[in-house]
């Protein structure tokens, strides 16, 4: 029996991407007329009711975050797509993108006209450049018919919609670096006030949404949030697009309901480990989430359930390592990731990560001294609280979950009595 | 730097300049779409770079300051100031990739063209360079070819085929 749902991904394969015909046929734009017929706080009230917590990774709740950008005034403001997806790992929203792009421009336009604004940006990852031309033609097909632009529908309310590249920076997925980089400029985070739900995009209020938190925004106003949540559990209602990938027999992006084990996902979905390894470690969220090991399999994915195992859904990456990778050199591997993607704007990141990323080598090779795995979470603590970013808050997760499941890997005596 | 391919004035040929400037147009000049831009500048540049005289050209015909066009330029990694070659192919450094076995795939695309990351073949065909992750983790180990994305590639036979594809 399968495990998997389809809520979210309801059209995936129902329908030519490439054709707006297609799309209508198979009933759609119905989400765009009902929210069009509704007022703006109703709308908000089924955000809010459907739970939809952001799925680019912060976990902030979608109804609060649009309630917020509606109350904020001012006649002219800004919806973004973040369709940077750079978190290694996860590959959801490239799905979405390739199978169901009418949708995604569906939960723009809801937005738009829920928050109040007059136009809409997707900033899509350069890596992505193969589906640049199926978003410019679905926006173009979607202007044609009358779903976007002056005057939607009679409704009174306009809307358009701008596509900008971004150019492989990990940074950029930062709600204010992105609008730094649509700005045409390079990719460093702004200083905070002004948020940006106030002073955003062209220091105009913006509202920055993930192209999944889009997408469910759609199907909800479509199918009706009931049919949404009775999927999942009391605490996690709904259902999720993961990216599972790895060593898994077969890697893809599922969507699933809230409260399915970790043992569910790796083994009936993704079919298990192959040519019979054994499964060594686990990581949620991408390279910026956390780890975790066979010992704790049955935890249920939700955000309370991991969140007790201290680990996080954060961008929905399911990532299984086997026994043929050591600890320490996935370590490094996200470390090298960090190391890379720092924008070098703060010295807790900036310097956090060189000095970190040398006693991970040494640790690599074994010749690491005494008091280096002091050092490091030493310094790994001052980048949580200290950096500027996000990035530099969470470069850490792995390496710091890693030392709590394996300090036999780290040279630390387990205590055999607690 | 390789300053003796960035000078010269080989590279801006007029016919170029005229499509530089179309892609310019396409973007009505817009300052806010420089990253764009260059991008698809850098896809009609034969070796896929920028070189200097094109940065000065976009910076005069953008009327923007050329230190901007650079602070963008060394930046963003999609974009590069020195010369690749016509293919370039980017090999996927990021987790998923490498606990799939990309060490093994790197040494087959190195014993295939002999080049490590960094470096181009000697008739400047192919270029290699480490990238982080691109998206395509549900087909690790994978690589980019000017952008094209080619998964599972698991064997040295499969990287060939790939490889052949390119000539
Ligand atoms: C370094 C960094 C990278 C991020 N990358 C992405 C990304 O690629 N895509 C995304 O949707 N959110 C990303 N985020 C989260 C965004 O800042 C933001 O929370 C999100 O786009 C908001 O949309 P949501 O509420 O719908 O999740 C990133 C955050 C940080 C700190
Ligand atoms: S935390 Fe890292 S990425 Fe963020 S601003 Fe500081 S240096 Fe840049
Ligand atoms: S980790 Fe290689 S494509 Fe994602």
């Amino acid at each position: 029996m399968s495990k998997t749902v389809s809520f979210i991904t309801e059209n995936f394969g129902k329908y030519d991407p490439n054709s707006i015909d297609s799309y209508l046929s198979i009933g759609g734009f119905t989400a765009v007329k009902n929210a069009l017929a509704m007022s703006s706080k109703e709308i908000i009230e089924i955000a809010t009711k459907s739970a939809v917590k952001g799925r680019g990774g912060a976990a902030y709740d979608t109804g609060r975050k649009w309630s917020q950008a509606a109350s904020v005034p001012g006649d002219n403001k800004v919806v973004i797509c973040n369709a940077d997806e750079g978190e290694p790992c996860t590959f959801k929203d490239r799905n979405i993108i390739e199978k169901d792009p009418f949708r995604l421009l569906e939960g723009m336009i809801i937005a738009g006209y829920t928050v109040g604004a007059q136009n809409g940006y997707i900033y899509l990852r350069e890596e992505y450049r193969h589906l640049r031309s199926l978003l410019r033609n679905a926006i173009q097909q979607t202007m044609d018919k009358g779903y976007l632009g002056d005057n939607i529908m009679d409704s009174g309310f306009s809307f358009h919609i701008h596509l900008y590249s971004g150019a492989g920076a990990y940074v950029c997925g930062e709600g204010s670096t992105l609008i730094e980089s649509i700005e045409g400029k390079s990719g460093r985070p702004r200083i905070k006030p002004p948020f940006i739900k106030e002073a955003g995009l062209f220091l105009l209020p913006t509202l920055v949404n993930n192209v999944e938190t889009l997408a469910i925004a759609a199907a909800v106003l479509q199918n009706g949030v009931d049919d949404y949540i009775k999927y999942g559990t009391p605490d996690s209602p709904g259902t999720k697009i993961i990216s599972l990938a790895g060593n898994v027999n077969k890697p893809g992006a599922y969507e699933i309901p809230f409260g399915l084990t970790l043992r569910e996902i790796i083994y009936d979905i993704g079919g298990g480990i192959p040519d019979g390894h054994k499964l060594l470690l686990f990581q949620l969220g991408g390279a910026s989430g956390k780890i975790g090991s066979a010992n704790i399999l049955d935890t249920p994915y939700t955000y309370q359930g991991l969140a007790k195992e201290g680990l996080v859904v954060g961008s929905g990456g399911v990532l299984v390592v086997d026994d043929r990778t050591r600890v320490i050199d996935f370590v490094k591997s996200i470390q090298d990731f960090f190391i890379h993607e720092s924008c070098g704007k703060c010295t807790p990141c900036r310097e956090g990560n060189r000095q970190i990323a040398k006693i991970i080598d040494r640790f690599v090779e074994g010749n690491q001294k005494p008091d280096d795995l002091h050092t490091a979470e030493r310094f790994a603590n001052i980048m949580q609280n200290c950096s500027f970013c996000g990035l530099g808050e969470t470069a850490q997760s792995a390496f710091l979950t890693a030392i709590k499941h394996f300090p036999e890997e780290f040279g630390i005596q387990q205590e055999v009595a607690k | 730097m390789n300053s003796t391919e960035t000078k010269g004035f080989g590279i801006l040929t007029k016919d170029l300049a005229t499509k530089i400037d179309t892609i310019i147009n396409y973007y009505q000049s817009d300052s806010t779409k420089l990253v764009g831009i260059l991008l698809d500048i850098q896809d009609v540049i034969p070796k896929q770079y920028i070189p200097r005289e094109v940065a000065s050209y976009v910076s005069e015909r953008m009327n923007i300051p050329l230190s901007k066009i650079y602070d963008v330029i060394s930046f963003y990694a999609a974009l590069s100031d020195v010369p690749r070659a016509d293919y370039v192919i980017q090999l996927c450094d990021s987790v998923v990739c490498k606990v799939t076995g990309n060490t093994d795939l790197r040494d087959a695309i190195s014993s295939i063209l002999g080049i490590n990351e960094g470096e181009a073949t000697a008739d400047g065909k192919y270029w290699l360079e480490y990238t982080p992750c691109f998206g395509a983790c549900d087909v690790s180990p994978a690589i980019r070819i000017n952008g094209k994305v080619h998964g599972y590639l698991t064997s040295k036979d499969s990287v060939k085929a790939v490889l052949d594809q390119y000539q």
